[in-house]
């Protein structure tokens, strides 16, 4: 069982971040999932590029020549910034919000519809 | 009734991705032709020691370019909905 | 929301020592790990510090939004632009021009572990001095505006 513990970790993680957004009716928290949801794909890229013994693919003093696969790496530099961008749009979103409708429950935003 | 269908869909997907996960092996990708070619000819083709960052600005450009402009977009993005909440911001950035 | 005068002297000394920090990750992006985004959100740290040891008058009174928001123009102008060089001299988009010239960047690296030199990586230096100011500026920017938005409610 050992030998997967990350893509565990990572269903795991994926569970958490989708029973958040699904259970939860602050618009922060449904934010905080969705972020979580996010660390867990980029786990998950992260693992499945991971050889046994490898290091990482760079050959400034590298100690050995077995290196991990490096696109995965590169692809999840590029999904971490774009999570940074999403999570700054989506709490600028929570901020109007409650400055508009005087709360942060989607249930009384809905109710209230302007 | 829409908090049970909620927890019902949570455990369905949690055991989709469950059983995905327990068929993977760690520690052995399969097809890695790809990454050999970037890590053989990294170093010659684009005279950088860092692999990563070799993929990132030249073998796939393109995506750092979107990458960039989705960074790009959200600022301004965020910007525009806190220009109007800020009192005598408009006139600076005009 | 202003802190006391040692936290504020704290964060001005700290703010350089994080500067230099920073564009030291994004000089050496092609060497070490690291690179334009990196080091930008680093830097970008460094104006988080000073942003709340301050208070936001006194930051909005040193610099403007203006000059961020042009600061990641030019980054993003500068990423592509030295892309489309590339496609004016004859090769394709994002084409790494300056690998293995032997002028700017453009010192050739054996192949295998080695010391790492800092006059190699043809473009890629380049484009990542170009991202880091991007970053840069995009996340300061970022920080400054939520912290005007916050500023505003506790006055009301």
């Amino acid at each position: 069982m050992l030998w997967n513990l990350p893509y565990i970790v990572v269903v795991l993680l994926a569970v958490i971040g989708l029973a958040i957004i699904f259970l939860k009716r602050n618009l922060i928290k449904i934010f905080l999932g969705v972020s979580i949801l996010t660390s867990a794909v980029n786990l998950f890229i992260i693992a499945l590029g991971y050889r046994e013994g490898g290091i990482a693919p760079i050959y400034t003093y590298a100690a050995s020549e077995k290196m991990v696969m490096a696109t995965p790496q590169a692809l999840t530099l590029t999904s971490i910034v774009i999570g940074v961008a999403t999570s700054a749009l989506m709490l600028s979103f929570a901020v109007i919000i409650y400055k508009m409708y005087g709360t942060v429950n989607v249930d009384e935003i809905r109710e209230l519809k302007e | 009734m829409r908090k049970e269908l909620s927890i019902l869909i949570i455990i369905i997907f949690g055991l989709f991705l469950g059983l995905i996960a327990l068929d993977l092996t760690f520690g052995d990708p399969d097809n890695t032709a790809m990454d050999d070619y970037f890590i053989q000819n990294g170093q010659e083709q684009a005279a950088t020691n860092n692999i990563v960052t070799t993929i990132v600005f030249d073998y796939r450009g393109f995506d750092t370019l979107g990458e960039s402009t989705v960074l790009f977009t959200a600022v301004i993005g965020v910007a525009l909905m806190y220009r109007k909440l800020v009192k005598g911001d408009a006139d600076e950035n005009e | 929301m202003r802190m006391s005068k040692i936290v504020r002297f704290a964060a001005d000394v700290l703010f350089g020592a994080i500067v230099i920090f920073g564009l030291y990750v994004i000089m050496h992006g092609h060497l070490t790990p690291g690179g334009g985004f990196q080091g930008g959100a680093i830097v970008a740290t460094g104006a988080a510090l000073v942003i709340v040891a301050h208070s936001y008058e006194e930051v909005i009174g040193m610099i403007k939004k203006a000059v961020l928001m042009a600061q990641e123009s030019a980054g993003l102008v500068m990423f592509a632009g030295v892309a489309l060089i590339a496609i004016g001299l004859g090769t394709t988009f994002f084409f790494n021009f300056l690998a293995n010239s032997g002028s700017l960047f453009g010192m050739t690296v054996p192949f295998g572990p080695n010391p790492g030199e800092l006059n190699t990586g043809g473009v890629l230096p380049l484009m990542n001095i170009a991202v880091g100011i991007e970053v840069w500026g995009g996340l300061a920017i970022v920080i400054l505006y939520m912290l005007s938005g916050i500023g505003k409610k506790e006055e009301a």
